[in-house]
């Protein structure tokens, strides 16, 4: 089978490659866009902490035989426990400065993070075994599926769409999008503001973990894998805006998909496309797809 | 700006005159070549200052111009035969245009959004330097002859090439003093201060955003074109987004804003560099992450804006 002369079968994997791309950028930019909204600071560490939270798994599983299926729960909590820390250290003293400091102090703990590691682990990567129960794969008719990939992409569309229920429906989601809008006023309703800025910090970064632990099987470990990554959600969030988390979700997925489909028709082009949409966003569109201008 | 800051500001004709003294006896009791990269990221760092210090814009991608520079200086002078000076300007005048194209994309958007963008489209130069032949891939442009400036002073003399570095760096400067205290330099400070009010007693904003934003890039190519010169090499990690963090750091640490904080900062983060490579190797990113996190969180002023205070508060006035 065949479509515009490409087999079917390349398309097929090219797009799947594509999703689960675009279901780590949907997580990655939803946790930026979380951070964004309450704390008004873009979270350059955002890559260190997704890449923190593939090693966690790692060293669960080769050192003390720690599972896939408990990393899962627990690497995020981790990584998310240190990202409470530097906020409750850090962040804090800097919500009263200029936005861009927080940039910058968090693009110094991505050099921290992502130094450390590349000396305790090198940079040639460590390989993460698929867990038994996701191994093997199925054939679909028209091409092959391997089953992690399809978990990858049920879970963190499964953790996106979660995210999305508890700040749209619940009252905890209501708090939180009412600090968003104005947080002296929730202060003065008797909420308890401080802590949900550190509840909202760690969530995000847990998320961050939460994709790396689901990445480490696919990609390769290593201390580096975050932040050529970051970069490119840095370009997603830029062409969806953060105002919506819906609209983090859907164009972490789309760009995902382009990005697959450009790799079938235009190979070359694959590790800029992105960029390329960006400028035409900028050009048409400047306050992004789902900002507000 | 109140009375007693001027004090720094009223005496900085005649310390910038005991500096110009000592840049030009320096080589003879300091390495040329170190003193050569400290003026190269010099340079570099004060066309940064010019951009976040004076118009408050954080470009997180001077990477690309100090990098697309050095490529496009290297390629002239080493496969054109053309001399030095023509090789600078032209990185130059590629940077500048570079530069037009970034700025006019990013100043659509301001702050956070701002920085993003430029990370974004710097990335984007990066990935092409990767793909594209000319650019020699991960072996970079190796090889590049200083060649005879004018074609008549011969470059591979380590003292000739420091005064050329020197005399560069010195017009760079001049060019990033007078811009800041020109009426231009004002209207910047201006935007910097209070956008909306600038834009309320009718300045084209935009307009002086990207001005700054094109002779930043430029000046930062022309540190790119001549550190090329100088190391005989243009690398992708001219153009990689570690380098456009590290004038970030070296502004931040030399002091935001100030004319000389982002050379002091430059000479501080390269001697340290110098220093630190031979005896912890990869720790250096971690402790460069690490003066990154404490300038931020309590040294905003860095050195020279610290030891202005140092002077306000002494009371000399």
């Amino acid at each position: 089978m065949e479509i515009f002369g490409i087999p079917t079968a390349l398309l097929g994997s090219q797009l799947l490659v594509g999703l689960i791309n675009g279901s780590f950028y949907a997580i990655l930019s939803l946790g930026l866009a979380i951070i964004f909204g309450l704390l008004n600071i873009i979270n350059f560490c955002h890559g260190a902490q997704y890449m923190m939270g593939a090693f966690v798994a790692w060293i669960a599983l080769t050192r003390f035989g720690i599972s896939y299926w408990v990393a899962l729960i627990v690497a995020p909590l981790i990584v998310g426990a240190v990202g409470v820390v530097i906020e409750r250290l850090m962040l804090r003293r800097l919500y009263k400065l200029d936005h861009l400091y927080g940039l910058l102090l968090t693009f110094g703990l991505a050099l921290i993070f992502e130094g450390i590691f590349r000396d305790q682990f090198g940079i040639s990567g460590e390989s993460y075994e698929v867990p038994e129960l996701l191994s093997g794969g199925v054939n679909l008719g028209f091409m092959f599926l391997p089953i992690y990939r399809g978990w990858v992409i049920v879970a963190s569309l499964t953790v996106c769409f979660g995210t999305w229920y508890m700040i749209e429906r619940t009252k905890l989601g209501a708090y939180l999008r009412a600090g968003t809008e104005n947080s002296q006023m929730v202060q003065a309703l008797g909420i308890n503001v401080p802590l949900l800025i550190t509840f909202t910090y760690g969530y995000g970064v847990a998320l961050a973990a939460f994709a790396g632990v689901l990445a480490a099987p696919i990609f390769q470990v290593n201390p580096l894998m975050g932040s050529n990554l970051i970069i490119v959600v840095f370009a997603v969030v830029v062409i969806g805006g953060m105002g919506s988390i819906m609209g983090s979700i859907l164009t972490g997925l789309g760009l995902g998909l382009i990005e697959g489909l450009t790799k079938v028709f235009y190979p070359e082009a694959s590790s800029v496309v992105v960029f390329v949409i960006m400028v035409i966003v900028l050009l048409v569109r400047p306050a992004g797809l789902f900002g507000k201008s | 700006m109140n009375a007693p800051a001027s004090f720094a500001e009223s005496k900085l004709p005649l310390f910038l005159g005991v500096l110009f003294v000592l840049g030009l006896i320096a080589p003879f009791a300091v390495y040329p070549t170190f003193l050569m990269k400290i003026l190269c990221y010099g340079l570099f760092a004060c066309a940064f200052n010019l951009l976040l210090g004076f118009a408050g814009l954080l470009s997180f991608g001077h990477a690309a111009f100090l990098g697309t520079a050095g490529y496009v200086c290297g390629l002239m002078v080493r496969d054109l035969g053309v001399t030095p000076e023509v090789g600078i300007l032209a990185g130059t005048v590629s940077a500048g245009l570079l530069g037009w194209l970034f700025g006019w994309l990013a100043i659509k958007r301001t702050g956070i959004y701002f920085a993003m963008i430029t990370l974004a489209l710097a990335q984007m130069v990066f990935f092409l330097a990767i793909q594209i032949k000319a650019t020699g891939g991960e072996d970079g442009l190796q090889g590049v002859p200083r060649g005879n400036l004018f074609g008549v002073i011969d470059l591979s003399n380590n003292l000739a090439m420091y005064y050329l570095v020197f005399a560069i760096f010195c017009l760079g400067f001049f060019i990033i003093y007078r811009t800041i205290h020109s009426p231009f330099g004002q209207i910047l400070k201006a935007i910097r201060e209070n956008e909306p009010r600038a834009i309320s007693l009718g300045y084209d904003v935009a307009k002086f955003k990207l001005i700054a934003f094109v002779i930043s890039a430029a000046l930062a190519g022309t540190a790119g074109a001549t550190k090329t010169l100088v190391f005989q090499l243009a690398s992708l990690s001219d153009v990689h987004w570690h380098a456009s963090g590290e004038v970030v750091l070296m502004t931040l640490l030399g002091g935001l804003g100030t004319i000389l904080g982002p050379l002091v900062g430059a000479a501080t983060i390269v001697a340290l560099q110098t220093q630190l490579a031979d005896s912890v190797g990869s720790w250096v990113t971690v402790i460069m992450g690490t003066i990154f996190v404490l300038c931020v969180l309590s040294f905003r002023r860095g050195i020279v804006g610290e030891l202005q205070a140092l002077i306000k508060r002494s009371g000399v006035n």
